[in-house]
């Protein structure tokens, strides 16, 4: 019988302010995990601290609201030790590029076969609105005292810097768009992340709805706003590696990284970069460990009536001196 | 009369000290001797000097004595640091070239030993020179064996036509133990064969090695054929292995079924999960082969992270580290602690704080792993006192973890980590695994934290059809649903809160605490001290004085009512640990409202010897001690 949208929703109030962005990116990971037919069992929804963090109490599947900037760390665990989990690890910017910038830098180099989703307002909202990592230098929203003056962390850049194999970004208010992009990453052969550009109502006053809908931008011909989002899929942009040439790889990365710089009148959304040559994690351990993924770790049987079924003989043969 | 005699070896790090530590080790094993070994070292790659003290005995022994019957100095350092620790009778085999060499030109000796040295050398009216220590050496009894290293290696390159191993200095460790041997008199053939199995998978390098043993066992056997000590082929006990301390919790690990370990590059602990990824393929009874994981991770936040989120599939996880990584861990501690997780933190202690001595022992981190992570949340912490009791406590550990569901802290040391010595076989068939409340199968409505009488609920996995639950680190409902509802809070803070009676009731008492004799002078002590006291109370016990020993095991939560019944018949009660401040005797205080009558405590960062325990002993059954007697014997 098919899994319908609802059964992947919890009945737990949302108390996320009204017209966050959140609700975009929880239903979105809903109807895609619908889309896939993938039973709840097998689903885990991994978060971070802070608004986002709350998200996996809103979904129906298995949920673990880790600690602040950890969410990588323990959703990879589980990923390792049970493959055959679904896992999204999801938190919000200053979680995973702030606190967490350690653990997003070494999940690239590890590209555990999984997703990432960071909900990127720009601001800590919980803790009512600091600047967090993606804030810009200088920019000022409106709880802020002074100016911002960091530099910002542009994650797109980095997720790609570091080695992550599929690199998106999306917009919270563009469900179907965002819901497409999950269902890929999750196919996808690697650890994939999605930047979700998400306002955040109540602190952040620069990057609001109408920003991002290009309000401020009114094309004189037509008298519309001209949107700064934009698909790359719409201009003709090819995310893929597609050979394992050292020339393609340098120019597919080169491309991705020219597109993450681009902010302002137009942010480009879409798959940046995507390469499925690169080895996933699975791969390096069956390397060693050939049956790995037939037998992982959570798969084993260690007991029989309540006695080791491990035999180190050989191991204790080689210390009997 | 019984034969008990220790061969120290020393020379800088990474000149292969290790290697010819581990074939005495071996031949002394082969032989039949117990063989306790340990190695000391500096934080330093190369240059820094470290030494190998092997200690062999007919009986028994857990522990080394002070100083050595016989010593390989190739280096003046070693020469230094250790020629007026050898005994009357004893022998110093040692490098000719040495003997000129002064202090001032040995750069590796601390500015503040050399301060003492010159004091020293003042004192004698001697020149601070490696001649200086042979003629007290010789004075104090010692056969001094000068031999050229160098005119040796020059000897076995000419034979084998082959020049380039004149200067072949790592060889020097070879030709030192063979010396040694000779001079022993030991047999040849277990020297051949150890070489051989240390060697097994470099057949050039071992035939090499082979050759230069050869030669220096006979040039030393005929040339100093006088000494008054000989190794001897033995009665050899059946089911003896020789292992390294850092194997015992490994082996412990791969037998209970922990099929996946995180951890972060850190001294000493790192050896054992090298070890476990050396041997990451398991071969399994009646069925295709296991594994366990193991994964090197960019931090000890992300190892603790790793094994609790591997927990939460079913798998039996466990990360190890020493203090400073687990400084780090603390807050995910909690984590595991309010969404009761199992999970196993190996902890090889050294000494701090900060990174301290980071290559030396010490216990200080007792009450930390008692209290760490902010909060309120019940653990168990367990200490195992050698490598046999942490091959058979690692199995104990996971089952705490898995009964009682929350993070069990097995506290382990540098001094246990980096000993080697004989102890018997492993017997896997006795470590029994059980795995607690967790299911295989759930029918109908599940909630995780569902309140039961014993405060443990039945436990799903992520994956188990019916099972899904959620964790969080806020207080939550039964779902694992954050709530901060204050009836909720005081219930959920209550049902976790439940386990420590459970803990203390279903715990076996001799898993708590093993008394080692009963006497009205009895030592409470926890982890690595357990062998230099069994050995100190062995040699009292010959002399006529039974003293008692209660070795803690958990201590956390404290087995009060235990402890407080194994201590009943005694009215002196000594604490004896490897820190400053006597943590465990302040849980006596607190728990058994009583202040311990003596403290004997060592905190140079070197593990205690059996003679210093013996010594403070004796000062106590003399009435002559203080009431802290602070240890300091070793380099």
């Amino acid at each position: 019988m098919a899994i319908k949208l609802g059964d992947y929703k919890t009945g737990v109030h949302n108390d996320w302010c009204p017209g966050c962005g959140d609700f975009g990116i929880v239903n979105a990971i809903q109807m895609s995990l619908a889309e896939m037919q993938i039973p709840k069992h097998k689903a885990a929804i991994f978060s971070g601290i802070g608004c986002s963090g709350k998200t996996s109490h809103f979904i129906n599947t298995y949920g673990v609201h880790t600690l602040h900037g950890r969410v990588l760390t323990f959703a990879q665990g589980a990923k390792i030790a049970n493959p055959e989990m679904t896992i999204i690890a999801a938190g919000g910017d200053g979680d995973g590029l702030g606190i967490g910038a350690g653990h997003f830098v070494a999940a690239g180099r590890r590209n555990v076969n999984m997703t990432y989703i960071i909900f990127d307002n720009a601001v800590y909202g919980l803790t009512k609105g600091q600047a967090s990592p993606t804030l810009k230098l200088g920019e000022q929203t409106k709880s802020l005292s002074n100016p911002n003056p960091n530099y910002n962390v542009n994650p797109i850049a980095l997720a790609i810097s570091s080695g992550f194999t599929f690199v998106a970004r999306s917009y919270s208010y563009d469900v179907r768009q965002l819901k497409d992009l999950i269902t890929a990453a999750v196919n996808h052969k690697g650890l994939a992340f999605i930047d979700v550009l998400q306002p955040c109502p109540t602190y952040n006053d620069l990057y609001t709805r109408d920003w991002f809908g290009g309000l401020d931008q009114i094309n004189e011909e037509t008298k519309k706003p001209t949107p700064r989002i934009y698909n790359l899929a719409d201009v003709g942009y090819d995310p893929v590696v597609h050979y394992s040439t050292t020339t393609e790889l340098n120019e597919k990365l080169a491309q991705a990284l020219e597109k993450s710089l681009e902010w302002g009148d137009k942010i480009p959304t879409g798959i940046f970069y995507k390469n499925e040559l690169v080895t996933p994690y699975t791969k390096r351990i069956t390397d060693k460990v050939p049956n790995y993924l037939e037998n992982p770790a959570a798969k084993q049987k260690i007991s029989k009536n309540g006695k080791t079924t491990t035999d180190i003989s050989e191991i204790l043969d080689s210390l009997s001196v | 009369m019984v034969f008990d005699y220790s061969w120290l070896i020393g020379g800088p790090q990474g000149s292969g000290v290790d290697t010819a530590a581990n074939i005495f080790s071996r031949v002394g094993t082969k032989l039949g001797y117990h063989v306790f070994g340990k190695r000391e070292y500096h934080s330093n790659i190369k240059g820094l000097h470290s030494y190998f003290v092997v200690r062999l005995s007919d009986n028994k022994i857990r522990s080394n004595v002070n100083g050595a019957n016989i010593m390989v100095a190739f280096d003046a350092e070693t020469m230094i640091r250790h020629g007026l620790s050898i005994s009357k009778n004893g022998a110093i085999i040692y490098d000719s070239s040495i003997v000129n060499t002064s202090i001032d030109e040995i750069p590796t000796i601390e500015a503040d030993h050399r301060v003492r040295l010159d004091e020293f050398f003042k004192s004698k009216n001697m020149e601070p020179k490696v001649s200086s220590i042979i003629e007290l050496a010789k004075e104090s009894g010692v056969n001094v064996y000068p031999i050229s290293f160098w005119d040796a290696l020059s000897n076995i390159a000419d034979e084998l036509k082959r020049p380039e191993l004149s200067r072949m200095t790592r060889m020097f460790n070879v030709l030192g133990v063979s010396f040694s041997l000779g001079v022993l008199k030991a047999p040849i053939a277990p020297l051949l064969e150890s070489i051989e199995e240390i060697f097994s998978t470099k057949p050039t390098i071992a035939d090499l090695n082979k050759k230069a043993a050869n030669f220096a066992y006979n040039y030393a056997s005929a040339k100093f054929s006088g000494f008054n000590a000989s190794l001897n082929e033995t009665d050899k006990e059946p089911n003896i292995m020789l292992v390294q301390g850092h194997q015992g919790s490994a082996l412990g690990k791969m037998v209970c079924g922990c099929r996946f370990q995180s951890y972060y590059p850190i001294t000493p602990a790192s050896d054992e999960s090298e070890f476990l990824e050396t041997h990451e393929i398991l071969q399994v009874k009646e069925d295709r082969p296991g594994s366990t994981t193991i994964v090197q991770t960019e931090d000890e936040i992300s190892a603790i992270g790793m094994a609790v989120g591997a927990s939460l599939t079913g798998t039996r996880s466990a990360t190890s580290t020493s203090g400073p990584g687990f400084s780090l861990m603390a807050e995910t501690l909690g984590w595991a602690g309010i969404n009761e997780v199992p999970v196993v933190i190996s902890l090889f202690q050294r000494s701090g704080p900060s990174t301290g001595l980071p290559t030396r022992h010490g216990q200080d981190d007792l009450l930390f792993a008692i209290n760490a992570g902010h909060g309120e949340f019940p653990r168990i912490v367990y200490a195992s006192g050698d490598v046999e009791d942490s091959f058979y406590d690692t199995g104990k550990c996971f089952n705490f973890a898995d009964i009682f569901q929350l993070p069990v802290i097995h506290i382990l040391d540098k001094f246990i980590a980096s000993s080697v010595v004989t102890c018997n076989r492993f017997e896997p068939d006795l470590v029994s695994i059980d795995r607690g409340k967790l299911l295989e199968k759930i029918d109908g409505d599940y909630k995780r934290f569902a309140h039961s009488p014993d405060g443990i609920s039945p436990r799903s996995k992520l994956g188990l059809e019916n099972g899904v639950f959620w964790n969080t680190g806020d207080e939550s409902d039964e779902h694992g649903h954050i709530s901060e509802d204050p009836v909720n809070r005081i219930q959920m803070m209550d049902k976790r809160q439940k386990k420590v009676e459970q803990i203390l009731t279903l715990v076996p008492k001799n898993d708590q605490a093993v008394a080692y004799g009963k006497s009205d002078i009895c030592i409470v002590s926890w982890g690595s001290p357990k062998g230099p006291i069994l050995d100190a109370i062995e040699m009292h016990r010959k002399e006529g004085h039974e003293i008692g020993f209660i070795d803690i095991k958990l201590l956390e939560p404290f087995p009060t009512e235990h402890v407080k019944s194994l201590l009943k018949d005694s009215s002196v009660i000594v604490d004896i640990e490897a820190n400053m401040t006597a943590q465990l005797g302040s849980l006596i205080r607190k728990n058994l409202l009583k202040d311990p009558d003596y403290y004997v405590l060592k905190y140079t960062g070197r593990p205690m010897t059996c003679i210093e325990i013996f010594d403070s002993l004796k000062k106590i059954l003399e009435k002559k001690a203080e009431k802290r007697q602070v240890l300091l014997y070793g380099d």
